[in-house]
């Protein structure tokens, strides 16, 4: 009798996933964000076709305004899987120089969520894996892992699909789109300790080094690049910095840390006693229910 | 105050490295928790993350907030506003889908599905049950065995959960009384042991609380029982027990980056296998030996139920999606005709004879329902005639798919005897079910080889057989146009036969009425004979109102691709009206004439008809004219 961890569970089952979604779809697509959960996703998508490579590309819908550090992990990760990259970025937010400075909630608007409905139907996608997890917010924790899309990237939280066992329905009409989620039932926890025991490369920013800095509305912005506009007299200050996730980075707040090493920031996790969407601001324009309307309006 | 069953602040604090190695060999159960709106399940679970630290402090400071604003519980944490989701639920102040929530202690990891307790969301307490180990069944202490605890007992029974318990809630409300625990236990115990449920764990708990949930309570002396976390710590997992059943790996995928490789991908359902093993492909029976388990990180010696695989034949035999790999001298049996439970879970109720998609582990086929036996009313557990399923109905059924299903009954193996039900127009999943057996008459009943074939008997009277399915309104021209395609076919000298819906009511299909299901078994029996005809070489021609579109696409999905051409008959309502060559729209006008399509009861025109003759435009000659050069080309 072997007795499965609930690592190798989780694991068989993402894989499952993965494997039931290029059998049934027409043109699946896994979006790629360069985080810590686009990581194990990729890397449970090749477990899952080895020794084929995974065989779909990777999309990247990119706001420009990601940390340098994301841009060179994607390409390499890219490289090292043999998948093709597609990079896409909104051309009327490019065009109206939409940023996160000036633009508040319009850029994560413009950038993701329409870049991203705009991505899907250029390339004509119907079924995009995404590395969204069920205990990162409360409105994640009701979506299916198979989650059902309008012609017009809608979500229907009232009307899902039932999902019962591992059977899943990936029957559409033409046009419409499925959003598939192979890592739903994992923790942050589980992720950072999947990254551990496999070796899987993550960006740098993760961990902690001295990195420049400015504080704004409490949150420690990474001054990332000279396009950080500084208020008269303020002036980057040098901290030893990590972030828990990773976004845009002038909406991504650092948190001080000594964590160097991998164990060290599962350390720090677990002894922390903040969420890790905390530092993002995106979940709270909008107020309690905001990234449930998000999810309705098309964002993953 | 930290309890030391949980993530041991020290231990990570001082060797995080030997932390990790504790929590790398965590197992993992998925349970439900199933009760009433007011038996305390948001606020258990809601305790259950508490307690295990699972909640963050910016988390806490927006609970402490929202229990002031909108809680239940006055000044103090209300715990069921952290799981209440989705915003028009959270106004409403009731859990109404299924969410999934993630604790851990030392020992496990849990997966929580929290499902609801209304009636009529039925649905979401199978959904939930189906991926679950264990069942936690809530009563409020203070009201006892309701017909909601009966109903979630049964459901969670039905799905198949061999681990129940019983969680008696809100015990600080009844002073801790033993004699209120006993009273409520020894009722449930003979509900439990009228629908089969042999053994169940009872406790008595406060979520609200925290008594018995993490360590025994000193309020309830006389209990000897475990706690809940302990007992959820130590039950034993169904994959465990799979491990010991017979090999099963349904296969997903074939891998083939290359000529010289050629992989089966899949998720074993039970079973074991190491390189080396006789292997059987179901249901082409073809029998090879696995020759490698292999993986990113180097080959397996051995893979068992619950791990995700790539496996190698030393054979090349042919093998594909929906196929199943099985142990040589122990293989699943096939079969096309089964006795089920179904659970019906669409606002459209299951049309009898319809066929829907059926999925059941790698498999897609098409199936078609009878007319339940009964269905379960599963508040009294009641056995009632019933003539379909609607919303939330659970039926004991027969059912028939069109090509041989591999399976195995579900109380033996979940993977091959659970099955989803797909409409074929809305593609949403209407239904979920479970095999029981397979009726012996499908497996008596053998394609007999006949030697002369389809293609002789066409090639004899030199010519392609086809169907020309007319559909259309009454009254819309459907037999007139036909007759003349006939004429004309005749004088060409093509045998052709056309089949009419009148004159089939007069002799096969005279036991059928006009409801929906008899209209479907109507057309089902008449594709079945066009296909018969077509087999012996003949033109059909088939003049029926056929008023949906899922039974036309049943007929054209029997017969071959290029051989069915659906005409549609296009007569505006207002039209086939004024002309009512029978009378018959004026009777169902005033009602003496039920179910008359047009009327009072629906017509779904064709999408994309490969002819569709206006009558408004042209004359029943031209109309025969044009079909005939569409069949002749």
């Amino acid at each position: 009798m072997t007795n499965l961890t609930h690592l190798e569970r989780l694991e068989a089952e993402s894989i499952h996933i993965l494997r039931e979604v290029v059998a049934e779809a027409e043109r699946p697509v896994m979006l790629y964000s360069v985080g810590k959960d686009s990581a194990v996703m990729l890397h449970l998508a090749r477990k899952a076709f080895y020794p084929s490579p995974p065989p779909f590309p990777l999309l990247h819908v990119d706001t420009t305004w990601k940390f340098r550090d994301m841009y060179a992990l994607r390409d390499r990760m890219a490289r090292e899987s043999g998948m093709e990259l597609l990079v896409y970025q909104n051309p009327e937010a490019q065009e109206r120089g939409i940023n996160p400075f000036d633009h508040g909630p319009l850029h994560t608007d413009m950038w993701k969520t329409e870049g991203l409905k705009q991505a899907l139907d250029l390339y004509g996608f119907d079924a995009a894996f995404g590395g969204a997890r069920r205990d990162e917010e409360k409105s994640r924790a009701k979506e299916r892992i198979f989650s059902f899309r309008t012609a017009s990237h809608g979500w229907d939280p009232k009307n899902q699909r039932p999902e019962l066992w591992n059977l899943y329905n990936a029957k559409k009409a033409k046009g419409e789109s499925i959003r598939v989620f192979p890592i739903s039932n994992w923790t942050e926890l589980d992720i950072w300790q999947y990254i551990h025991l496999n070796d899987i490369p993550i960006v740098p920013l993760y961990f902690s080094a001295k990195r420049p800095t400015v504080e704004r509305d409490g949150m420690l912005l990474m001054v990332d690049d000279d396009r950080f506009p500084l208020k008269p007299g303020e002036v980057p200050v040098e901290r030893s910095i990590r972030f828990r996730t990773l976004g845009c980075y002038p909406l991504t707040g650092a948190v001080e840390s000594e964590a160097a090493t991998l164990p060290e920031v599962i350390q720090e996790m677990l002894l922390t006693t903040t969420s890790e969407r905390q530092g993002r601001v995106i979940d709270k324009d909008g107020g309690d229910a905001s990234m449930e309307k998000k999810k309705q309006e098309g964002y993953f | 105050m930290t309890d030391p069953i949980y993530k041991t602040d020290a231990l990570i604090a001082e060797d995080i490295n030997a932390y990790l190695e504790t929590h790398q060999h965590k197992s993992l159960l998925r349970f439900i928790t199933c009760g009433s709106v007011d038996d305390g399940k948001s606020t258990l679970i809601g305790r259950l993350l508490y307690d295990s630290k699972m909640i963050f402090e910016d988390q806490l400071a927006a609970l402490e907030a929202d229990s002031k604003r909108v809680g239940t519980q006055g000044q103090e944490i209300d715990f069921a506003l952290l799981v209440d989701g989705l915003a028009a639920e959270r106004e409403q102040g009731i859990t109404i889908d299924v969410a999934y929530r993630f604790f851990a202690t030392e020992k496990r990891k849990f997966i929580v599905a929290d499902t609801p307790g209304h009636e009529q969301y039925t649905r979401n307490m199978v959904t939930g049950a189906s991926t679950a180990d264990l069942a936690v069944i809530l009563i409020d202490a203070r009201k006892g065995v309701l017909t909601q605890t009966r109903r979630h007992s049964y459901l969670a029974h039905l799905i198949g959960i061999r681990n129940i318990v019983l969680a008696v809630n809100k015990m600080d409300l009844v002073d801790y009384s033993q004699k209120v625990f006993d009273d409520i236990v020894a009722d449930y115990t003979a509900f439990a042991q009228s629908i089969g449920i042999t053994s169940f764990v009872p406790m008595p708990i406060s979520g609200f609380k925290g008594d018995n949930i993490t360590a025994n309570s000193e309020n309830t002396p006389w209990y000897t029982g475990k706690p809940l976390i302990e007992h959820l710590e130590t039950v034993e997992l169904d994959n465990t027990a799979d491990q010991a059943k017979p090999f099963r790996l349904p296969v997903q995928w074939v891998n083939r980056p290359n000529l010289d490789f050629r992989g089966f991908s899949g998720l074993i359902s039970t079973g074991s296998v190491k390189p080396g093993d006789a292997i059987r492909v179901l249901p082409s029976g073809k029998t090879s030996t696995v020759s490698r388990i292999v993986t990113l990180d180097g080959d397996l010696d051995e893979a068992v139920a619950g791990q995700s695989v790539t496996i190698c034949l030393a054979d090349e035999i042919d093998c594909s999606r929906g196929d199943v790999i099985a142990t040589a001298d122990n293989p699943p049996e096939a079969a096309n005709q089964f006795e089920t439970t179904i659970v019906w879970m669409d606002d459209e109720a299951l049309h009898v004879g319809r066929s829907y998609w059926l999925k059941l582990g790698t498999q897609m086929v098409s199936a078609t329902i009878q007319q339940p036996k009964y269905t379960v009313n599963v508040n009294t557990m009641e056995h009632l005639a019933a003539k379909t399923l609607d919303l939330n109905a659970i039926g004991v059924a027969e059912m028939a798919t069109d090509k041989p299903l591999v399976f195995e009954p579900y109380a033996d193996n979940r993977a091959l005897g659970g099955f989803i039900l797909i409409d074929k127009i809305t593609n949403r999943t209407v239904g979920a079910g479970m095999l029981h057996f397979s009726l012996r008459r499908a497996q008596n009943v053998h394609w007999q080889a006949v030697d002369i074939t389809r293609e002789m008997h066409a090639g004899m009277k030199n010519q392609k057989p086809a169907v020309l399915w007319f559909t259309g309104l009454s009254g819309s021209g459907k037999s007139t146009i036909a007759n003349l395609v006939e004429k004309k076919l005749h004088r060409m000298n093509r045998h052709s036969f056309l089949l009419d819906g009148d004159n089939v009511r007069h002799g096969l299909n005279k036991d059928l009425g006009f409801t929906e299901a008899d209209r479907i078994e109507n057309i089902r029996r008449v594709g079945e004979v066009a296909k018969l005809m077509t087999d012996a070489g003949l033109i059909v021609i088939t003049a029926f109102i056929s008023p949906f579109r899922a039974e036309r696409d049943m007929v054209r999905a029997m017969i071959p691709e290029d051989e069915f051409i659906e005409i549609f008959i296009d007569t505006p309502l207002a039209e086939a009206e004024a002309r009512d060559v029978k009378g018959l729209y004026k009777k169902a006008r005033s009602g003496q004439l039920k179910n008359f399509t047009g009327i009072d009861s629906p017509y779904e025109a064709p999408d994309s008809p490969e002819v569709r003759i206006d009558t408004t435009k042209m004359t029943p000659e031209q109309a025969a004219e044009l079909i005939v050069e569409r069949l002749i080309g």
